[in-house]
C-alpha cells in the first residue's frame, strides 16, 4: 500500500500534466502560450501554424522562407541569391556572413532585435563585404555603413530601380512626368453571353438586382447560381466562398494569399479579422472579415471602391488618414467626377498596382509585394506619373510618407548625381 | 555442464545472426570496383558544354539575330530595353544560376585578372596561377588542387579568348573595365571549374 500511494499520485499528476498541455497544443486559442517570442510584423498573422516553418521537431524547414518568398526573390532578381554564397571561392565571404540561409539576416521570434523588413542583423550589415567601398568610390568616402539600405541607395535583395544604368538613364527627369492613368483591365464581355435574367430561385433584393445587372458579371454570362449555388450538392448558399471566386479570378486569389490580407488562408488557418492587424485600424471594423468581398463590394463589384474607399473603412493609420488632404485625392475626385474610370491615384494606384504579365494586365492582390523596402513602388508606381528622383526623395522622407505626400519632397538623395558623375 | 553447453552455443549462433543482420548489404556482397570518371576528363567534358553552348549563342543570337538581322538588342541592362538580349557572358552566369539551383556537385565562374565587376577578379591563390597561366600560355589549360574551407578541390582553369566584336566592345568601352585595349582572339579571362574530391 506504501508504494502503491506514490504511484497512483505520479500517475494522477501525470494524467493531469498530459490533459492540461494537451489541450493547450491542441486548442488553438491557447496556442500563443508555447510561442517561444512574439514573432515579426510578417509573419505574425501565420504564427499559429507553426509547420509553415517548423518541421515536427520544431527545427526550421529547408524551405520554410522560399516556399512564400522564392518568386518575389526571382521577379526583384535578388542581388544577392544564395548561389553567390555557395561557391566555394566566397567561403571567406560566408564566414563573415552567410548569405546562403535566409535566417542569418532575418530570424523569427527575436522581437528585440528586429528591425525593419524583418532584419535582424546590426543595420551596417553590408560592411561585413563592402569595406573597401569608400576606396573604389570617391562619393563614398566615409559614409556610414548603417545607410546603404535606409537613403534609396540600395536594397540587398531588390535592386531594379537603384542599379547605376537605371539611375543615369533617367537622370534629369522633371518630378511631374505623365497624367495619373491605369492601364486599362481586359474585361471578359461577351455580347452573346449577355444576362438579362437572373436564376435566383427567388426575387432577389431590387438593389441586388440592379447591381448585378449593371456589373461585368451579367455582362460575361455569370448568374447568380454561379456563384451561390453549393459546389457540394447544388444548393442554394448565400455565403459565397473565396474558392467560387477563385474559379474565374485565380491570378488575382493567388496574390491576395500572399499578401498580408490573405496570407492565414494559404497556410489554412481562417480568413484575417481587421481586429488581428498590428496597423492601426478603425475600431468599428474590428469584426469584419478580409476576403473578397469586403473590398469588392457584392453584386456590385465597383472597382473605384475596391480602390479607395474600401481600404479606408479599415484603415487608421496617419497615412492612409491624410490621403484625402493629398493632391494625389484631389486627381482621383476630379477624375471620379469627370467619369474617368482609369484616371486619378488612389490607394491601389500605388498598393496594388495593374502590371501586364505576359500580356495580360493583373492587378497584383499581394499589397505588399512592393511595400518593403518602400523603393520597391517606384517602378511599378511611382514612375508611372513621377520622375526617378522626386520618386526615391519622396520615399526616403518618412514624414511625408505619413503626410501621403502632401507636398514636394524637402530631402535630397545625391544616388543620381552620384551615377551621373561617373558616367 | 550440458546445459552450459548449450546456452552458449545458442547465445553464439544468436550474435552470429544478429551481427549477419546488421551487416550493410554491400559487404555482404562480393567488392566490386565502381567505374569512375577522373576528376580532370570530368572538368574538360563540362568545359566543352559550357564554351559549345556559349559560341552557339554569341554566333546565332547576338551576332545573327543581333548584328545582322537587327531583331535583338544584346544589352547588359536587356531586361529594361525593347526587344533587349542577354550578353554571351550574362547568359554565361544565367545558366550557372539555374545549375547550381540543382546543387550539381560542382562549381564554375567565370572570372578575369581585369573584371568589369570585382567580384569576378580571382581571389584563391589557384584562381590567381591558373588566370596567369593561362594568359602566357595561349590554348593550355591549367589544372590543380586546392583546400578551401576544410575541403579539397580538383580545380581546372579554361581559357576564355574574345570571338566576338561584343566581347571586346563591351570590356573595352566599360567605365568600370580596367582595360581597354582587349583585342581579337586574346585571353580576357578564364572559365574556373572546381569539383569536390570527397
Amino acid at each position: 500500500m506504501k508504494t502503491l500511494i506514490p504511484i497512483l499520485a505520479w500517475l494522477a499528476l501525470s494524467a493531469m500534466a498530459s490533459i492540461f498541455f494537451g489541450n493547450e497544443l491542441l486548442n488553438e486559442e491557447l496556442k500563443p502560450n508555447f510561442l517561444p517570442n512574439e514573432t515579426s510584423h510578417g509573419h505574425y498573422q501565420i504564427e499559429l501554424k507553426c509547420n509553415a516553418c517548423h518541421t515536427p521537431n520544431m527545427g526550421i524547414k529547408e524551405n520554410a522562407c522560399l516556399d512564400c518568398h522564392q518568386q518575389d526573390l526571382k521577379d526583384g532578381q535578388d542581388s544577392h541569391p544564395a548561389t553567390k554564397f555557395n561557391d566555394p571561392r566566397n567561403f571567406e565571404m560566408v564566414q563573415n556572413l552567410d548569405g546562403r540561409k535566409c535566417i542569418t539576416c532575418h530570424s523569427e521570434h527575436v522581437p528585440h532585435s528586429t528591425s525593419k523588413m524583418g532584419l535582424t542583423l546590426p543595420s551596417d550589415f553590408c560592411m561585413e563585404c563592402h569595406q573597401d567601398i569608400g576606396e573604389e568610390r570617391e562619393s563614398h568616402k566615409g559614409l556610414d555603413f548603417t545607410s546603404c539600405a535606409t537613403a534609396g541607395c540600395h536594397n540587398y535583395h531588390d535592386n531594379r530601380a537603384l542599379y547605376e544604368d537605371f539611375l543615369v538613364e533617367h537622370y534629369g527627369e522633371d518630378p511631374h512626368l505623365h497624367t495619373a492613368s491605369e492601364i486599362s483591365i481586359n474585361k471578359k464581355i461577351a455580347k452573346n453571353k449577355q444576362l438579362f435574367e437572373h436564376d435566383s430561385p427567388e426575387l432577389p433584393n431590387p438593389q441586388i438586382l440592379h447591381d448585378w445587372s449593371s456589373t461585368a458579371h451579367a455582362a460575361a454570362g455569370v448568374n447568380c447560381r454561379d456563384c451561390h449555388q453549393s459546389e457540394e450538392n447544388t444548393a442554394w448558399t448565400d455565403k459565397v466562398p473565396l474558392e467560387t471566386c477563385q474559379n474565374c479570378h485565380q491570378t488575382q486569389t493567388d496574390s491576395f494569399k500572399q499578401g498580408r490580407h490573405g496570407m492565414r488562408l494559404d497556410v489554412g488557418l481562417p480568413a484575417m479579422k481587421v481586429g488581428d492587424a498590428r496597423l492601426e485600424m478603425k475600431v468599428q471594423a474590428a469584426h469584419r472579415e478580409v476576403n473578397c468581398i469586403s473590398c469588392h463590394n457584392d453584386h456590385r463589384f465597383n472597382l473605384r471602391t475596391a480602390a479607395m474607399d474600401a481600404c479606408l473603412k479599415c484603415h487608421n493609420d496617419a497615412h492612409s488618414l491624410n490621403y484625402k488632404k493629398s493632391p494625389h485625392y484631389t486627381y482621383w475626385r476630379i477624375d471620379s467626377e469627370m467619369q474617368e474610370f482609369n484616371k486619378g491615384v488612389s490607394c491601389a494606384t500605388c498598393h496594388m498596382p495593374r502590371i501586364k504579365k505576359n500580356g495580360k494586365v493583373i492587378v497584383d492582390h499581394n499589397q505588399n509585394n512592393n511595400l518593403r523596402p518602400n523603393e520597391k513602388m517606384i517602378r511599378s508606381a511611382c514612375m508611372k506619373c513621377h520622375g526617378l528622383e522626386f520618386s526615391i526623395n519622396a520615399l526616403a522622407d518618412p514624414e511625408l510618407i505619413k503626410h501621403n505626400f502632401n507636398k514636394a519632397p524637402s530631402k535630397k538623395i545625391k544616388s543620381l548625381e552620384w551615377a551621373k558623375q561617373r558616367e | 555442464m550440458k546445459f552450459i553447453k548449450t546456452t552458449c552455443l545458442t547465445l553464439a549462433l544468436a550474435a552470429a545472426f544478429f551481427s549477419s543482420c546488421n551487416k550493410p548489404a554491400e559487404t555482404a556482397a562480393p567488392a566490386t570496383v565502381e567505374a569512375s570518371v577522373k576528376p580532370q576528363k570530368m572538368a574538360d567534358a563540362l568545359f566543352a558544354v559550357m564554351k559549345g553552348t556559349r559560341t552557339a549563342y554569341t554566333k546565332h543570337v547576338i551576332k545573327y539575330l543581333g548584328k545582322t538581322k537587327k531583331i535583338l538588342k544584346p544589352h547588359e541592362q536587356w531586361e529594361d530595353k525593347e526587344n533587349g538580349v542577354m550578353l554571351p557572358a550574362q547568359m554565361f552566369r544565367y545558366g550557372r544560376d539555374l545549375a547550381m539551383e540543382q546543387n550539381p556537385g560542382f562549381t564554375y565562374s567565370l572570372q578575369s585578372e581585369w573584371p568589369i565587376n570585382k567580384q569576378n577578379a580571382p581571389k584563391t591563390p589557384m584562381e590567381k596561377d591558373g588566370l596567369k597561366f593561362i594568359g602566357a600560355n595561349p590554348g593550355k589549360n591549367f589544372y590543380g588542387t586546392e583546400d578551401l574551407g576544410g575541403k579539397k578541390f580538383y580545380t581546372a582553369v579554361y581559357p576564355d579568348v574574345a570571338v566576338s566584336d561584343a566581347c571586346i566592345d563591351c570590356h573595352n568601352d566599360h567605365k568600370d573595365s580596367p582595360r581597354t585595349d582587349f583585342i581579337m582572339g586574346e585571353v580576357m579571362g578564364g572559365v574556373v571549374i572546381r569539383i569536390p574530391m570527397n
